[in-house]
């Protein structure tokens, strides 16, 4: 497994590298005693509640609606959001807690978690309206409604700026056409975050984006994709056919789209990384613990060497992943640049062998959604020469 | 009843730990060990904050008696919906074999200086499966008890409480003020919701020394040694119930 190698060694020294926060960070060996409750709180709920039926709703390609009732009664499915709007009103580190142990139960449940928090209350609490926040965010708190994000499309996922969805005005409404793809939670969500073009020839900068409820006339969804993990989420396309909103429905500036997206999305891939390290955290559970049962030449195998290697090397991806995933939202936290730190964890493959097929299966989608490693690299690369160009 | 409702909260060992002896036998590991609150004072808290919810009961207090860790246990109890927690300090050597007479012995003091209208506890705790606290202190305060109890209802000035007992269940109502013993379906505990973590955090813990409260700790009992159960032999699988029959007459069983 070279790959992960040579991302343990980028770790490691970018962790050297960024000694500003880490005496921040080295404080945080000790978790605070509310956040030491909200992680043993949802790891409880995991265990109790996700872990006993993740393998059924991975079979069965099953949303775990009632599931993501007790947790939005938890308050888990708005973390973030404040209080007066019927969220928990907590920090990114209690959110990047809450999803490593929810993700570790079940990773599509994470992934629903994820999404809603993220990528749905997340730009609109930063760049809503009061008005647009109490009639898009308020409902969506309880798990009674999920939200979704709609940003890819079939011709462009990494080079969001080439957004070929349209929207023009049209008197009191705006009229939107054409196909965003990968859509997470798209099947089951009441409400979408979209994003479309206002003004071609602005090309990145005439992107903006939109609130959409869904079901919607003009608005109808794809086939469920039949995905390699993350089964019990939905993934489809959205194609919009001449779908009319309010002109209300804008969210933020007109031609704000796309820094809202990246925003977003930085945000997000905390979340996401969040996620993997629970899934991360899970294989090496399983692999231990197999580790300790299995016998061979008559003795567990946890007992041999090349064993053990592995399960060292995984303990050691899998907690230096954590420490630089809750750096980054202690960084976002106290409003300091946190893109450096999650840009090195962005890309990983944390998970390096899997004994549960379903983690792996789990696991490969963090390397691909909310910024792909392969982008994740040139990310990196195009600082690190910066850096050395000053 | 609109009173105050006192529930006892113990730290113990997690049910999940594999338990190991000491190597000079003279206690259990307990450092570095995980600890929660104990499964049978989960429900006892449940079931105070479900009377708080139903507006019967104005004020829930935790209380738990032991040293500085303690107090995550009580805030656990704080983040499920109690208003306040009471830390009784006990460490050291005190702690080690404080047992239920003295615990008993506190929570009476206690639900005096409190005017306390309930005491609600687990009816046992997973470490030392006494079952004895709540009664004794129900004893010491000459409080009607309603232990084991599977069913709690207010009527009036009294409780009605279905209990669970070998021959079945045996419902009886008792007067307040009263000592309960929550039992296994008394409830099912709920999750702390996140907001309420966070409100946890400022909820206030008052600090209480047994000596302030009259208590002496002394106990009467001494631990001699402690020991791991025997090792389970492997079974010997047999074909017929003849061979049931003389394999048991073989080991004397029969």
């Amino acid at each position: 497994m070279e790959d992960n190698n040579v991302q343990v060694f980028v770790f490691i020294s970018a962790l050297g590298s960024c000694l500003n926060g880490w005496r921040k960070l080295s404080q945080l060996a000790e978790l605070p005693e509310t956040h030491l409750i909200i992680r043993q709180t949802c790891r409880e709920y995991a265990d109790k509640e996700l872990t006993p039926i993740a393998a059924k709703l991975d079979k069965e390609h099953c949303y775990p609606a009632q599931q993501i009732k007790e947790l939005g009664a938890m308050g888990v499915m708005a973390i973030e959001v404040p209080e007066e709007l019927g969220g928990a009103g907590m920090d990114y580190l209690a959110y990047s807690l809450a999803l490593e142990e929810i993700s570790r139960g079940c990773a599509s449940t994470g992934v629903i978690v994820s999404v809603n928090n993220s990528l749905y209350t997340g730009p609109i609490l930063k760049f809503g309206s009061e008005e647009q926040k109490k009639q898009w965010i308020t409902p969506f708190t309880t798990g009674e409604k999920v939200g979704c994000f709609a940003l890819s499309e079939p011709g462009n996922g990494s080079d969001a700026g080439a957004a070929s969805t349209v929207a023009h005005q049209d008197g009191d409404e705006w009229v939107l056409n054409g196909t965003k793809a990968w859509i997470t939670n798209s099947w089951e969500s009441s409400a979408a975050v979209l994003f479309a073009t206002t003004d071609k020839k602005l090309k990145h900068k005439g992107i903006s984006a939109f609130l959409i409820p869904m079901p919607h006339p003009g608005l109808s969804l794809g086939k469920k994709e039949d995905k390699l993990g993350i089964r019990a989420s939905s993934t489809a396309n959205i194609i919009l056919e001449d779908c009319r909103i309010p002109l209300g429905n804008l969210l933020g500036p007109r031609g704000a789209g796309f820094k809202i997206a990246m925003q977003t999305l930085d945000s997000g891939r905390i979340g996401i990384a969040s996620q993997a390290l629970g899934i991360a955290q899970a294989s090496l559970d399983c692999a231990a613990d197999y580790a300790l049962k299995r016998t061979a030449f008559g003795a567990p195998i946890g007992k041999l060497q090349a064993i053990q290697f592995k399960l060292a090397d995984m303990a050691v991806a899998v907690e230096s992943a954590r420490l630089l995933t809750w750096k980054a939202a202690l960084l976002r936290d106290s409003k300091k640049a946190f893109t450096k730190a999650i840009q090195v964890l962005g890309g990983m493959g944390y998970v390096t062998d899997m004994s549960a097929e379903r983690h792996y299966r789990d696991a490969r989608i963090t390397e691909i959604y909310e910024g792909t490693s392969e982008i994740q690299r040139l990310v990196i690369a195009n600082q690190v020469l910066k850096e050395y160009q000053q | 009843m609109s009173g105050r409702v006192l529930v006892g909260v113990k730290r113990v060992i997690d049910y999940a730990v594999k338990i190991r002896v000491k190597p000079d036998n003279s206690g259990v590991v307990t450092d570095g060990v995980k600890h929660s609150m104990n499964p049978f004072c989960e429900i006892a808290v449940e079931e105070a904050v479900k009377l708080k919810e139903k507006k019967l009961v104005k004020e829930v207090v935790a209380v738990s008696c032991g040293p500085q860790q303690v107090q995550e246990t009580i805030r656990t109890a704080l983040a499920m919906g109690a208003d306040r927690g009471i830390h009784v300090e006990v460490s050291g050597k005190d702690y080690e074999s404080l047992g239920p007479l003295q615990v008993s012995k506190i929570m009476a003091a206690l639900a005096k200086k409190e005017e306390a209208q309930l005491l609600i506890l687990g009816k046992q705790a997973i470490d030392d499966d006494c079952n004895q606290t709540g009664q004794m202190t129900a004893a010491l305060l000459d409080w009607p008890q309603g232990t084991f109890a599977s069913e709690v209802t207010v009527e009036g000035e009294k409780l009605k409480v279905v209990r669970e007992i070998d021959g079945g269940l045996e419902t009886i109502k008792i007067n307040l003020p009263a000592v309960l013993t929550a039992d296994l379906r008394l409830n099912t505990p709920r999750y702390a919701t996140l907001p309420n973590i966070m409100k946890a955090k400022k909820k206030k813990i008052t600090q209480v020394k047994p000596s302030d409260l009259g208590v002496d700790l002394t106990s009467r009992l001494q631990v001699l040694r402690v020991d791991e159960p025997p090792q389970r032999q492997a079974g010997v699988k047999v074909e017929t119930v003849d061979d049931l029959v003389s394999k048991l007459r073989e080991c004397g069983r029969i």
